[in-house]
């Protein structure tokens, strides 16, 4: 087995995705099977062989730092969920123990 | 059905900017087109409100003398992911029901600019990610072939609009197929552009070094219209190619591949290849080679390989790029008690299975302890296919292969075997991860079936116009033997 049920459910809790005990029935075999498959990797002979990230070989760029045009209040507070005083408004990032 | 929505772009464009049609008469024809059909097809998720607007525009343009632009007046549709102002932006995804993007893409910018009409948005697989359109929040598309079949995916929206009828182009993206899966299984034509070569600023990111905007379209000159005026250097894209854009349009024009070099990839046949597949393939072949072009075959050992470090590398940048969605600051929210907990339910209840699978496979992959056995190796992988393709590219002058081993498949068939999913990509993966671009154009009909075969060409980095040579020779010799465009065969809409 490539992957246990308890290492998806550790992986889910990493990635913040609180699964459901059905959904990791479901989701856990899938993934093993899916990475079982993509192993298939491990038998490519690549030693020496540099890593590609990006296929066209661009490096960084650089702009001048200009003042330009940005979004209004209103306009980066559309699609706010809740929002208070101009700002976004989230549920409390500190818990007390 | 009101014979302006059967005319190409091209033609469209010419009538309107000759006066002899009006782009609100054209916009009302198309969206009346979609009104009869769209309870059969569901390739749009929503319909532009202000597309008779623009069209009245472009007649006030032209009435005052004003130049139209190369779109002047044409219909486009736009999958759900290019952020448009005024329209929402869904991506598919439960997690941005109801979005609307407070900046526009610049691709969707330079359409309107060119004088299109953006007639709505398209349905897809969630945030493209699946080769159906089964994997939207919003119900799958059908293929206007046959209704209980799958468009291809993840642009299936588009591909499903533009092969109904219901809009001469559309706009796709292109991460490991999506564009020209679904152009194949829908009978029509779909690009990725090279890599950078068309802009992602404004395209909500699933794998960021793989995903290519492109276009999608009924015949290949038409593609090439799009793709010319959607590409070319953004400086808002850092990853955007500053080079000028390939003659495409004048490719799709000269139709001539009389002395090209074609290499047929080994590779890209046998088993899980359906047999009218191959059928259809080997004739585009045995077409090009009459048409006076020289084929052999070339093997890119690399090339099976190909899917497995593509799911790898593209789940990796999933697992970063979605990461973004966290219910704070757009959006779903549900509702809990601190941060972490909000953070981890609307994830949860905003994403469907295969995002969730993407997600927790690429934080896998990304995991230290993995990282080296899985996604380093996997871009050890992507060094070598680079490299099989540059091999091949001092030999040939373009390869080709079909678009996917199979025609479309029933809707439900593989709605939950990933792996049976992932395999309609196999020929188009390769091109994703070396960046360089690649067409599928139709070429016929399964013998088994009746279902449209797409054949695939791929080109060297910004060699984009050798595409449209190739695919616009194939369109017109294919017609000419059928007397007709394939899509008219087409029967599976009762409008």
């Amino acid at each position: 087995m490539a992957i246990t049920r308890d290492e998806v459910a550790h992986l889910a809790r990493l990635s913040r995705l609180a699964l459901s005990d059905e959904e990791l029935d479901h989701l856990a075999p899938q993934l093993d099977q899916i990475i079982s498959s993509v192993a298939q990797v491990q038998e490519v002979a690549a030693e020496g062989i540099p890593p590609t990230s990006h296929a066209t070989g661009l490096t960084n760029v650089f702009r001048d730092d200009e003042p330009v045009a940005c979004l209004s209040p209103a306009e980066a507070l559309f699609g706010a969920p809740a929002e208070e005083l101009q700002r976004f408004k989230v549920p409390r990032i500190l818990v007390e123990e | 059905m009101n014979e302006l929505t059967t005319k190409t772009a091209a033609e469209l464009a010419a009538a309107v900017a000759g006066g002899e049609v009006s782009a609100a008469e054209v916009t009302a024809a198309h969206l009346a087109r979609i009104e009869a059909v769209e309870g059969q097809v569901n390739a749009f998720l929503h319909v532009a409100a202000d597309a008779a607007a623009r069209a009245s525009e472009i007649d006030a343009r032209r009435a005052a003398g004003a130049p139209l632009g190369p779109l002047g007046g044409v219909p486009v549709a736009v999958k759900d992911l290019f952020a448009t102002v005024g329209m929402p932006t869904t991506c598919g995804s439960r997690i941005l029901e109801g979005w609307h993007p407070p900046y526009e893409s610049t691709i969707t910018r330079r359409l309107r600019e060119a004088g299109a009409i953006l007639i709505g948005k398209t349905n897809m697989d969630e945030f493209a990610m699946g080769s159906s359109t089964e994997n939207s929040a919003y119900g799958p598309s059908h293929n206007p072939w046959d209704l209980s079949f799958v468009p291809g995916g993840s642009s299936g929206g588009s591909a499903a609009a533009v092969a109904a009828y219901e809009a001469p182009l559309a706009l796709g993206t292109d991460t490991g197929g999506s564009i020209r899966e679904p152009a194949a299984v829908c009978g029509i034509v779909g690009t990725k552009p090279t890599y950078g070569g068309s802009s992602r600023y404004g395209v909500v990111a699933f794998a960021s070094s793989l995903d290519t905007p492109g276009p999608l379209a009924r015949s290949v000159l038409d593609a090439a219209l799009l793709h010319e005026a959607m590409s070319g250097h953004d400086p808002m894209d850092s990853t955007s190619i500053d080079a000028p854009v390939p003659p495409v349009v004048a490719a799709a024009r000269q139709a001539d591949v009389a002395g090209m070099r074609i290499g047929i990839v080994s590779e890209f046949s046998g088993e899980g290849y359906q047999p009218g597949v191959m059928t259809r393939f080997n004739e585009a072949v045995e077409l090009l080679e009459s048409l006076g072009a020289k084929v052999t075959e070339i093997s890119c050992r690399h090339f099976k390989y190909a899917m497995p470090a593509y799911y790898l590398i593209a789940p990796s940048e999933v697992s970063s790029n979605l990461a973004r969605f966290d219910g704070m600051r757009y959006g779903l929210r549900a509702s809990a008690s601190s941060a972490e907990e909000t953070m981890s339910l609307s994830r949860d209840a905003g994403f469907g299975d295969e995002a969730k699978r993407r997600i927790v496979l690429g934080t896998y992959a990304l995991s230290s302890g993995y990282y080296d056995a899985y996604y380093g190796k996997a871009q050890q992988v992507r060094t070598l296919i680079i490299r099989d393709f540059d091999a091949a590219f001092e030999q040939v002058d373009v390869l080709v292969s079909p678009s996917s081993p199979t025609t479309a498949f029933p809707i439900g068939e593989r709605a939950d075997d990933p792996i049976a999913m992932y395999l309609a990509d196999l020929c188009t993966i390769p091109s994703n991860l070396a960046g360089n671009a690649a067409i599928s154009v139709p070429c016929g009909l399964a013998p088994e079936n009746g279902l449209p075969v797409g054949l695939h060409v791929m080109a060297p980095v910004l060699a984009d116009d050798r595409l449209y040579r190739v695919g616009a020779a194939v369109e017109a010799a294919f017609e000419s033997r059928w007397g007709h465009p394939l899509l008219t065969e087409a029967k599976g809409l009762s409008a």
